[in-house]
């Protein structure tokens, strides 16, 4: 079968309706909507929100070879729910699984499918369980876990310790993602230590970094007009961290979340950052920028950032470019580039 | 100017309207044929390159449980925690529907044919209605008969006979619960995954099939088809040849005439262009036409061909496809331009004050046919280099085509041959006249004979391989179906509740038990047989090393069928490794028709050994045919079995025998319309002939020879070249299908036939071509005899 067709079958409301990237603008009837004002209640949080229609585990890392090379790694699970008032055990709430390495000769990436409620696939809070397959991201705790994924062309297996504490982007968790005041449910965990061992057909890698996670979920986080995002986790030198994202649509819509290397956030709304492509590359077929000038005037942050490798295109059911960055200027440092919606 | 030209051959054809006939027809005839063979071997394969794709399995690694029992879907979902990409597959069936029931999320790509988004996503993963995909007419079947009923979406390329959906679905409809049939490796697994054994001990590994695929075995049929489709075009056009010619030489006058009148040369030319190019379009169009015809009434024999042959499945419905007026055209085209541009040159080269006199048909002088002689022994040549050392199937169809256009070309040279050894043993006066006049004839029926030649042999050739088949198959059923009750039970306590069941009822029970191997690198099916007397009498072995039965009982070695003696080279006494055994000498080789795998016979005790894992759930009964309906009855009530689970011998046979006997109906019509198509030919050229025969036999009538006389001869004269004809028809007839049966069936499907002799079909055969050609001469010897004296007396005062 063609997979990837039967997938885009599957995943049609998201897909096919043609709304925002990936169907995240479609209408959500029948769907939990976000609220702001949420009191987050954990361990349980962690775990699945089947009331929603979409969710994510996002965890994104740039980490270092003993011989100073740089590598990026990711590690996605997704849930979607085909239908509303589906219990977490029902066959039609979707996983997705997505995994990828950047290495100094490539980007690689792979992706995993499976059906609610067989144990193919599911996440856990307390221990806290996420996994798909042969895949996980598992612990006795949120703040220490043990990351595995395997691919035909690579594998690995690291440990994630955190350093800092959880952060609430928005008003507390309530990040709000257009002017008609989509929003979604959005804190991370941005302080992880990450240290393990990455294989590849010509051999094993010792690597060590740091590593952010991102928790996610909503119904319909985007507005119809908007078509994709471009989306910053940036790490400065001094400790402090950046998510800054743009929702292009008819209008741009920005926001950002700076993060003292304290962990004290401080959460800026739309137009205070700002991102501008600066140069574009052909990549798949289309045309995307990886070369951009990223300001927050407010904390006085002008820098240039440029993908590691320009090809780190996810070649996967719904496709879209992820990869390591690092960046100059006002500050330096490394971090992470997602961008959707570039046809 | 042109149009007013045609107007001036339109006039012609006003005037023989059966000449206009006999070129169109003949053009349409050979394109029908042509265009027909097209047609079916281009519906049959868009069938089933889908059906491939949906269906075919044996691309993929595949784990099932040996002792053919479902696998729980636990084992699926631990395969995939433990990093082994599998998938899940389970097959049903619903109203003669299969039913393929599949894991969307974590299928291979390949395994079932693209779809864009249709219908309701939520749809297609079960608790609610479902979905299921395939072509037309299966999924409404499957659909109507599902409550509640599925969401259906058409995927015209689907396999026939089978539809997809979820897996839950299936097991649904099939009411086992949480179960699969098998699981379906994908190609690329990840790195780092654990030895299967430590996930899944229980399950055992099949290699995709590779090369013995159903693709390959149905690309030689089509292969077959193709050169079948050749040949039948060939034939036609001699045919459109000598219609041709026959239209050239009565313009040959008009032509002079209109240049005389002034008309150049060039624009001559050109009209003549135009009006073959009219003729062919016209021509092939109604062949196009035709060609669906004999298509639309033979795919449904073709389906059943293929389906009886390799299990594969061919939609039985044929559309009109543009492609194939663009070929059936085109090749109409390329024939006319073919058959007429040496006719359209001699126009061209004529000179304007030539005599109008149609020239007798180009008399092969001696040169000709000596440079005949040495292309056709050339061929002969060829074709014997092809049959000792080519190797491949399309050595084998170049054996053929070069040994039949050698014979083809020979031909001419051989009659001549037969009629001067005639000529020179006739008495002189008449009787000499006619074998000279019959020898000066040949030339010009060279091509009509030729077709009849290629015809008769095609004809010869291919019966002979579809009844030689046919014996060998029969036999071959009567071994395999010896048993006369069939029993299917689903578990090793049902299976034990059934032999306990058929101890003392039945005479015999033979269980039924195999497994898949990979056999001298093959992949081979191994069954263990009870030592019964069933085999001994039933079963013939192609090569034996005594006692063989014996041996086999007591675990001394094991049977292999042809397929795998050949591909793997094995032959008797060799030593095979199977399964966990090493080294089990080879006590006997048997024909295993129609099996596109290798197989191996063991002891049953030698391979419970083996393989102790193995439950037999089928068994072959032995009573007497008369109880088999009551001891039915009986296992049925005491057993709780459904009515599926038995078998009779007589209905497996019944359906087999008429499987076949369908299966090569295709060949048969084909081989009908050839015949027809040359004794069309014949018809032609003797028509021809006559019209210009009258100036050589105006001087015999004036030697005092009735017309009736002569009309008579003229008849002998074609009943004489028929036979011989005949006669050389046979000899290459039987080559044919010693090369289709000894070396192109072995190439394509891995075993060589015996080859049977019909003669009394070949009589019927030979009866069938003189009476083709003495109908052919019928009327043209007819309207000899009727030639008006005047007409002969012209002869003298005009053209002389």
């Amino acid at each position: 079968m063609n997979v990837r067709l039967l997938l885009f079958l599957i995943l049609w409301p998201f897909a096919a309706a043609a709304q925002g990237f990936g169907g995240l603008g479609t209408d959500a009837e029948g769907f939990s909507d976000p609220e702001p004002g949420r009191v987050f209640s954990f361990p349980a949080d962690h775990g699945a929100h089947p009331d929603y229609r979409i969710e994510w585990w996002y965890l994104t890392a740039n980490l270092d070879a003993p011989d100073g090379s740089q590598y990026g790694l990711q590690w996605t699970l997704f849930r979607f729910a085909l239908a509303p008032d589906l219990p977490l055990g029902d066959e039609r709430q979707i996983w997705m699984g997505h995994a990828a390495v950047t290495t100094p000769q490539a980007h690689l990436s792979t992706e995993r499918f499976a059906r609610g409620g067989t144990g193919q696939a599911g996440v856990q809070a307390a221990p806290f369980s996420a996994w798909i397959d042969d895949w996980e991201m598992t612990g006795p705790d949120f703040d220490r876990m043990r990351l595995r994924a395997s691919a035909p062309d690579f594998a690995y297996d690291m440990t994630l310790v955190a350093e800092g504490p959880l952060v609430f982007h928005g008003q507390d968790g309530y990040s709000v993602k257009s002017g008609d005041g989509q929003a979604s449910y959005y804190y991370s965990q941005p302080f992880f230590r990450i240290e393990g061992e990455l294989v590849l057909p010509d051999g094993e890698v010792a690597l060590e970094g740091h590593a952010w996670l991102d928790r996610e979920w909503s119904s319909q986080p985007l507005s119809d007009d908007q078509d994709g995002w471009d989306w910053f986790s940036l790490v400065f030198d001094d400790g402090a961290r950046l998510m800054g994202f743009r929702l292009r649509g008819e209008t741009d819509f920005t926001a950002a979340s700076w993060i003292a290397p304290d962990g004290s956030l401080t959460a800026y709304p739309d137009g205070a950052f700002a991102v501008e492509p600066l140069e574009e590359v052909r990549v798949a077929g289309r045309d995307v920028p990886v070369g951009w000038r990223v300001t927050l005037e407010d904390q006085g942050v002008d820098i240039r950032v440029d993908a590691v490798r320009q090809d780190a295109w996810m070649d996967v059911t719904v496709p879209y470019w992820e990869g390591p960055v690092s960046f100059e200027g006002s500050h330096s440092g490394r971090g992470y580039l997602e961008m959707t919606g570039y046809e | 100017m042109i149009p007013t030209i045609l107007r001036g051959f339109v006039g012609h054809w006003r005037r023989n309207p059966l000449q206009l006939f006999t070129v169109l027809a003949g053009l349409a005839l050979a394109t029908a044929l042509w265009s027909g063979v097209q047609a079916i071997n281009a519906e049959a394969r868009a069938s089933y390159d889908g059906a491939a794709r949906t269906l075919d399995q044996g691309l993929f690694d595949r784990l099932d449980d040996p002792s053919g029992a479902s696998i729980p879907f636990d084992t699926f979902v631990a395969l995939r925690r433990a990093g082994w990409l599998v998938s899940p597959v389970i097959e049903t069936e619903v109203a003669g529907v299969t039913v393929l029931g599949i894991d969307p999320l974590t299928a291979p790509a390949g395994l079932a044919p693209a779809t864009g988004p249709q219908g309701d996503a939520p749809q297609v993963i079960p608790p609610e209605r479902g979905v299921v995909w395939g072509a037309e007419a299966t999924v409404g079947a499957v659909a109507a008969a599902l409550d509640p009923t599925p969401e259906t979406v058409i995927l015209p390329e689907a396999a026939p006979g089978t539809v997809l959906t979820d897996l839950r679905l299936a097991q649904r409809i099939m009411g086992r619960g949480d179960v699969v049939g098998s699981l379906i490796l994908l190609p690329d697994q990840p790195l780092g995954r654990p030895p299967l054994d430590e996930v899944a001990p229980g399950l055992r590994l099949t290699r995709a099939a590779g090369e013995t695929d159903v693709a390959q075995l149905t690309d030689s049929f089509h292969l077959n088809l193709t050169a079948f489709g050749f040949l039948s075009f060939a034939v036609g056009l001699f045919i459109v040849n000598g219609a041709i010619g026959l239209t050239f030489e009565q313009r040959r006058g008009m032509v002079r005439t209109m240049r005389a009148l002034g008309v150049p040369l060039g624009r001559l030319v050109a009209a003549l262009a135009v009006e073959l190019v009219l003729i062919a379009l016209v021509a092939g169009g109604i062949g196009v036409a035709l060609g669906y015809l004999i298509a639309a009434a033979l795919l449904p024999d073709v389906a059943a061909t293929l389906r009886g042959l390799y299990g594969a499945e061919v939609g039985g419905a044929v559309s009109l496809r543009p492609e194939w007026w663009i070929s059936g055209l085109g090749i109409a085209l390329a024939g006319t331009a073919a058959a007429s541009g040496a006719a359209l040159w001699r126009i061209a080269r004529m000179p304007i004050l030539a005599s109008a006199r149609p020239r007798a048909w180009s008399m092969a002088s001696g040169r000709g046919l000596r440079l005949q002689w040495a292309a056709g022994l050339a061929l002969l040549a060829g074709a014997g280099a092809l049959a000792l050392w080519g190797e491949g199937l399309a050595a084998g169809f170049g054996l053929l085509g070069a040994m039949l256009i050698g014979a083809a070309l020979l031909l001419p040279g051989i009659i001549d041959l037969v009629l001067a050894i005639g000529l020179g043993r006739a008495e002189p006066g008449l009787r000499q006249w006619f074998w000279a006049d019959t020898r000066q004839q040949v030339p010009g029926l060279s091509l009509a004979l030729m077709a009849l030649l290629l015809a008769m042999a095609a004809n010869v050739g291919v019966s002979t391989m579809v009844s030689s088949f046919r014996l060998t198959f029969v036999g071959f059923l009567d071994q395999r179906l010896a048993s006369e009750l069939y029993v299917r039970t689903d578990s090793p306590g049902q299976a034990a509740a059934f032999t306990d069941f058929a101890e003392g009822r039945a005479r015999a029970i033979l269980p039924l038990m195999s497994v898949d191997e990979t056999v001298a690198g093959l992949p081979s099916e191994v069954y263990g047989a009870r030592d019964d007397a069933t085999y001994r009498e039933n079963w013939a072995l192609l090569a034996e090393t005594g006692a063989a039965w014996d041996e086999l009982g007591r675990g001394a070695g094991v049977l292999v069928n042809e397929q795998l003696a050949r591909r793997a080279g094995l032959a008797l006494g060799d030593a095979v490794d199977v399964g966990p055994a090493q080294g089990l000498p080879i006590l006997g080789v048997y024909g295993d028709y129609g099996n596109p795998i290798g197989q191996v016979i063991m002891g049953e005790a030698l391979f419970r050994s083996l393989w102790p894992e193995v439950e037999p759930l089928n068994f072959g009964i032995r009573l007497p045919p008369a109880e088999v309906p009551d001891f039915v009855a009986e296992a049925r009530e005491s057993l709780d079995l459904p009515e599926q689970a038995f078998v009779d011998q007589a209905s497996i046979k019944a359906l087999s025998l008429s499987v076949f006997d369908r299966t090569f109906t295709v060949t048969g019509a084909l081989n009908v319309l050839t015949l027809a198509v040359a004794g069309f030919a014949i018809l032609m050229s003797l028509l021809t002939l006559a019209a210009l025969r009258v100036p050589q036999l105006a001087p015999v009538w004036a030697l005092g020879v009735g017309r009736r006389v002569i009309g008579r001869i003229e008849l002998a004269r074609a009943v004489l070249l028929a036979a011989l004809t005949t006669l050389a028809a046979l000899p290459l007839g039987l080559a044919l299908a010693w090369a289709l049966l000894a070396v192109v069936n072995v190439e394509a499907f891995g075993w060589r036939l015996p080859m049977y002799l019909f003669p009394l079909d070949y009589l019927r055969l030979g009866a069938l071509a003189l009476l083709a050609s003495v109908l052919a001469a019928l009327w043209p010897a007819r309207r000899l005899s009727r030639t008006p004296p005047a007409e002969l007396l012209k002869v003298f005062s005009n053209e002389r």
